[in-house]
């Protein structure tokens, strides 16, 4: 049992500033304190999880038998697309943003983020754009259905939604690149003096790598979307072979963001999972400075090798190779991270907390969504596994087992330190082997299916691949159910968990760690406004 | 009012809510108007009037704190890192258009002419540039062999050269100024750039305008018309914003705000205006020359 709960109710005294929290709702828009904004952020993203979860269940509840159920294909289309969107950026992302806004300034000894009028901004430009594409589903001729690439022409065929969703896009871009110079400013200029570069836990290093990221995309981003809201409705012809352009212009543009974009989803991933690791086996992160570089190199990889996404789409020779090189040299970083999360547990006093469990299961499978990267890095391979059920698998392994678990793990080891209260450990462990079990049930078939030729994106399929998508179904539906947990354990333990009262550090010899730890439980509304004498020297 | 040692932390923000609201109604109304709903124009107005109102009220109120010293230098900092990645975003936004005309010019028009392409499907197209595509698009319709004259660089286009290399040129000199204290060589210099750049946009329009009537060259002239609007286009805009932007900080310096020692508002408007005119010096080479 490693968490640490204090014998007393004991009290902290505040000798920070002033005042806390403003008084009634309007605190929440207005606010500018990045605990607040952190929060807003959270409960968004995890009110947006249920909502792409539930087009997930529509779409599994389609695919539980061949044949046409419940909802016609272009209604299916469109639920894979929200789906997608919903999950990436407005669940996925704005998690790990909330994240950094409750953590980074504490884990840097920093009162607040460096821009906090423009925090709030970042914020509600994210509510705005989800509104837009969320707005598209009661349109006529519905929500975009041609995938969440948008790939023209076919997405040029969107009815009344095109615009509006194209509009979304450049919300959510504001925000993300909003949110990423915020991240920059606070980590370069708001540091603790003692708090040097090669101290910052590595939380605040993958986000630093990624905010450099999502600012090189999201402009892309924009401008490709830009280009298919001039083809449609400007009579410009950028991906119209008629007028010298080329719909593979396109893929192209948009690869070049998409496959920096799954790393922003990822990177701060590894930096969450190499936090909690390090506290729950009691050891030091293994390979500190090694992580940094690998997550370097991973950001800068993943600038050049956005083609392994095209290599159907007709590439000269030279294009396919170098591409399908370029993406394996991924692997090689990735596994020194994977290498230095195992070392780091090797021999290490372990306990078996929620928060690692779920990085545990995070450590084992992400590797096989890497091993599934690297097979259809092989450019001849890929052409058999290519938009087959195969790289939903991927991709989903990437995801769900990783981004999500590693989310639901954050809340767990995190929340205590936000409310004060200690969550069920109970019912945290029976999420996680609920979530753990079924999302393998969910997952793990796909990979069958897609060897076998099913293809990804269709509402019906041939009856030899009927057996595996109903296991994945029933998969599906288990792992949906069981995040209900997750979400009755949130408000419970906001509402006072199990009733102890934990310690500053919650989690034994946490402070050693990370400076979060060293503040009280729940921690003040502002903290760090001066910068603490010395920060943990033990990376150790 | 103190100069606080303290990083400044202001403790509620109402006008990024006001902005949200603002830029929110105008998408949702320009995308109405693409849709050919009339509430479309009512509520772009609408939005960009909110929008405008907000952008007022949050740099009156930056410029008033800034003026009353509660932005220490540690502040200054975070400022001048916004605005340099900001600057580094747009950097990739016109990467874009950049990169699709390289790709259209060195690939796409090439491969529609090439090999079994060519020979099947566009029979006589020849890849030369500029084009209109093997469709010949006038006004994004399909032509027999409908022609369209290129803009040329030697005549608007360098003379708007000039003008944006001179705009760099009397912003520096006010930043002299700024910096040794002449606050008449500042304000001169601003008006100075700030003439210029409008001046540079009153000829664009006036290119355009040629373009539209008398060269058949519009957005729909096929991808020649395509990448040639929206990479001036942008930019043009851009002009536009840092002329405003540079109008109020005339405005500020006229005021008597800013210290050789503290202008971060100066400095952030000229590094955005440098950069506007590097992206036009990559125009006028790449668009015009090439
Ligand atoms: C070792 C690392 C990885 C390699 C070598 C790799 C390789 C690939 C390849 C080759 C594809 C294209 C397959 C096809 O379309 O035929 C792909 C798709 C994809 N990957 Fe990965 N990947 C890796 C890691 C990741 C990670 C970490 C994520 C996300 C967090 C991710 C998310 C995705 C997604 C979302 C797609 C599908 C995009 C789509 O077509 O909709 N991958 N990956
Ligand atoms: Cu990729």
């Amino acid at each position: 049992m490693s968490a640490v709960i204090a014998p007393h109710d004991h009290e902290h005294d505040d000798h920070h500033d002033d005042h806390g929290p403003m008084k009634g709702w309007i605190r929440w828009i207005i606010t500018t304190n990045h605990k607040d904004i952190g929060t807003l952020y959270l409960l968004f993203a995890l009110a947006m999880f249920f909502v792409g979860g539930a087009m997930a269940m529509v779409i599994r509840a389609e695919l539980f038998e061949p044949g046409l159920q419940f909802v016609n294909p272009q209604f299916f289309n469109s639920m894979t697309t929200m789906h997608a969107l919903v999950m990436v950026f407005g669940a996925v992302m704005p998690a790990f943003v909330g994240l950094a806004n409750w953590q980074i300034p504490m884990m840097i000894g920093a009162p607040d983020m460096a821009l906090p009028r423009m925090n709030n901004m970042s914020f509600w430009m994210l509510v705005a754009g989800v509104l837009l594409l969320a707005s598209t589903l009661f349109m006529e001729g519905g929500a975009p259905a041609a995938g969440w690439t948008l790939y023209p022409p076919l997405v040029l065929q969107t009815g009344a939604a095109l615009p509006f969703a194209i509009f979304s896009v450049h919300l959510l871009g504001i925000s993300s690149i909003m949110g990423a110079i915020n991240i920059i400013a606070t980590i370069f200029n708001m540091r603790a003096p003692a708090m040097t570069l090669m101290k910052m836990p590595l939380f605040v290093w993958t986000w630093l790598i990624t905010a450099f990221l999502l600012i090189a995309i999201m402009p892309v981003f924009a401008g490709a979307v830009t280009m298919l809201l001039t083809d449609r409705f400007f009579d410009t012809s950028f991906f119209d072979a008629a007028g010298g352009g080329d719909p593979v212009l396109y893929q192209h543009i948009f690869w070049f963001f998409g496959h920096p974009e799954v790393y922003v989803m990822i990177l701060p991933t590894f930096g969450v999972a190499s936090t909690i690791i390090p506290v729950f086996a009691r050891k030091p992160l293994f390979g500190y400075s090694s992580m940094v570089y690998a997550t370097a190199s991973i950001a800068f990889l993943s600038f050049i090798v956005w083609a392994h996404h095209m290599f159907l789409v007709g590439m000269p020779m030279a294009g396919e190779l170098y591409f399908m090189y370029a993406t394996m040299l991924i692997a090689i970083p990735t596994g020194v991270k994977v290498f230095n999360w195992t070392a780091t547990m090797w021999k290490g006093a372990m306990t078996f907390e929620t928060p690692m469990l779920f990085s545990i299961a995070f450590v084992v499978l992400f590797t096989m969504g890497g091993f599934t990267g690297l097979m259809m890095a092989v450019a001849p391979a890929d052409f058999q596994y290519h938009d087959t059920y195969f790289i939903v698998a991927h991709f989903h392994y990437t995801l769900v087992p990783a981004s999500v678990f590693i989310l639901m793990a954050a809340g767990y080891f995190w929340l205590p330190k936000w409310t004060g209260h200690m969550y069920n450990e109970k019912i945290g462990k029976l999420h996680f082997w609920l979530s753990a079990i079924s999302v393998n049930i969910l997952f793990f078939p796909q990979h069958f299916l897609g060897l076998a030729g099913m293809p990804r994106r269709i509402p019906d399929y041939a009856v030899q691949f009927a057996d595996w998508n109903m296991v994945s179904s029933i998969g599906g539906f288990i792992f949906g159910l069981s995040q209900l947990l997750f979400l009755y354990i949130v408000i419970d333990t906001i509402r006072g968990g199990t009733g102890e009262k934990v310690t500053d550090e919650v989690w034994e010899d946490a402070h050693k760690h990370s400076l979060e730890w060293t503040l009280p439980s729940p921690a003040p509304y502002h903290t760090f406004t001066t910068p603490p004498e010395t920060v943990p020297s033990e990376h150790f | 009012m103190s100069t606080h040692n303290a990083y400044y932390i202001p403790h509620k923000a109402t006008w990024p809510i006001i902005g949200t609201v603002g830029l929110f109604i105008m998408l949702a109304g320009f995308a109405n108007f693409l849709n050919g709903s009339s509430i479309g124009p009512g509520m772009m107005i609408l939005g960009l009037l909110v929008f405008i109102f907000m952008l007022a009220g949050w740099f009156t109120l930056q410029s008033l704190e800034s003026e009353y010293g509660m932005y220490n230098t540690q502040v200054g900092i975070s400022y001048r890192m916004g605005m340099m990645w900001f600057i580094f975003s747009e950097v990739m936004f016109f990467s874009v258009f950049f990169g699709a005309l390289w790709y259209t010019r060195n690939l796409s028009v090439p491969w529609l002419a090439e090999g079994v392409t060519g020979e099947m499907l566009h029979k006589g197209f020849e890849a030369v540039w500029p084009t209109n595509g093997p469709a010949h698009l006038l006004g994004g319709k399909p032509t027999p062999d409908g022609e369209f004259e290129p803009m040329g660089a030697w005549g608007l286009a360098f003379l708007n050269t000039l003008i944006l290399l001179s705009s760099g040129v009397t912003c520096t000199w006010a930043h002299h100024g700024l910096l040794a204290g002449k606050r008449q060589q500042l304000i001169q210099g601003l008006i100075a750039t700030v003439v210029l750049g409008f001046l540079f946009v009153g000829f664009q329009a006036y290119e355009y305008h040629e373009a539209y009537t008398e060269m058949g060259l519009t957005l729909g002239t096929g991808i020649y018309g395509s990448t040639f609007f929206m990479l001036t286009g942008f930019h043009g805009f851009h002009v536009c914003v840092g002329a405003i932007i540079l109008s109020t900080v005339l405005f500020r310096s006229w005021r008597g705000h800013f210290k050789p020692e503290n202008h971060f508002a100066f400095e952030a408007a000229a590094w955005y205006w440098h950069f506007v005119d590097v992206v036009w010096l990559g125009l006028f080479v790449f668009v015009y020359l090439l």
